[in-house]
């Protein structure tokens, strides 16, 4: 037991925290949009914490190398830039699906912004 | 922003995918990074038409300064983001108050524009529905400010400032 190993238990506890946190909002949220926003926020950086932490544990054992640490860096990295374009389809397609608002929401631009549009292509 | 020459964006391409076989290898044995370095010639001879626009202008000292001064910023906002969904998951009342506002950026390219909607993404409450020319639809948690002046305050200011000098 080393600095490395406690320092990657920690991460790897807050990673699977926040991976409960996400499924947990997706019990607790009332719409689609709502979702979106716990589960991919909390899904992203539990995986950060759960890579990063397997990585850092790794290099304090006795198996481990410095191997550990940049493949999952890598890893890491990969999903920070795929996971929120993944989000912004997800969200997109089912707005243009017509999947409403929670009716709560108190304000909705993208419908104006959408209704305009469609005007301007009537007159054209 | 001028494309850049067709040689330089090559090289940059290439040290790009250099740099990540280092990674996925993690050893300088130097049979491994041959192989490494003659593959990456070969993909980035296939993929350096769509793969970059500026070429080795990426790599000026100024924009590696900001962007690694950029990524604990961005990490902190996650974690606050995170703590946020936290409070509004566990909290009995669930205390959110969502809606769709627009916001306007400044910035002009398309790298720029993509890393301005994933930073949005992921920071406090907020999420990027569509982007059209300059202006973004945002779902937020928590609407503050409904118009277009007061949420590019709120939401996309704060990156701004790094990714204008990042990506142009």
């Amino acid at each position: 037991m080393n600095a490395f190993a406690i320092t990657g238990e920690i991460l790897v506890l807050i990673g699977t925290f926040f991976y409960m946190l996400s499924a947990l909002g997706l019990i607790r949220m009332p719409d689609v949009y709502n979702r979106m926003q716990t589960s991919t926020k909390s899904a992203t950086l539990g995986s950060l914490g759960v890579m990063i932490g397997v990585g850092i544990w790794a290099l304090g054992t006795d198996f481990g190398s410095v191997a550990w640490f940049t493949k999952t860096l890598v890893i890491a990295i990969f999903l920070l830039l795929t996971n929120p374009i993944s989000a912004h389809a997800l969200i997109r397609a089912a707005y243009r699906n017509g999947i409403p608002l929670w009716e709560g929401s108190v304000v909705d631009r993208y419908r104006e912004h959408m209704e305009a549009k469609k005007e301007e292509g009537d007159e054209e | 922003m001028g494309e850049a020459s067709k040689v330089s964006r090559y090289l940059y391409t290439v040290i790009v995918l250099f740099l990540i076989w280092l990674f996925l290898t993690a050893s300088l044995d130097p049979q491994e990074m041959l192989v490494g370095l003659l593959l990456a010639l070969i993909v980035g001879a296939f993929t350096y038409e769509i793969f970059t626009t500026n070429g080795l202008a990426n790599l000026s000292p100024r924009r590696i300064v900001y962007a690694i001064a950029y990524v604990p910023y961005f990490l902190w906002a996650m974690i606050m983001a995170n703590l946020d969904v936290a409070y509004r998951v566990l909290h009995p009342k669930r205390p959110i108050n969502p809606g769709i506002v627009e916001c306007r950026t400044v910035l002009k390219s398309d790298v720029g524009k993509l890393a301005l909607a994933n930073s949005i993404t992921l920071t406090p409450g907020t999420i990027t529905l569509d982007v059209d020319g300059d202006r973004y639809f945002i779902h937020w948690i928590d609407v503050k400010d409904a118009s277009v002046e007061g949420a590019s305050r709120n939401i996309t200011a704060p990156f701004e400032k790094f990714l204008k000098v990042i990506f142009g």
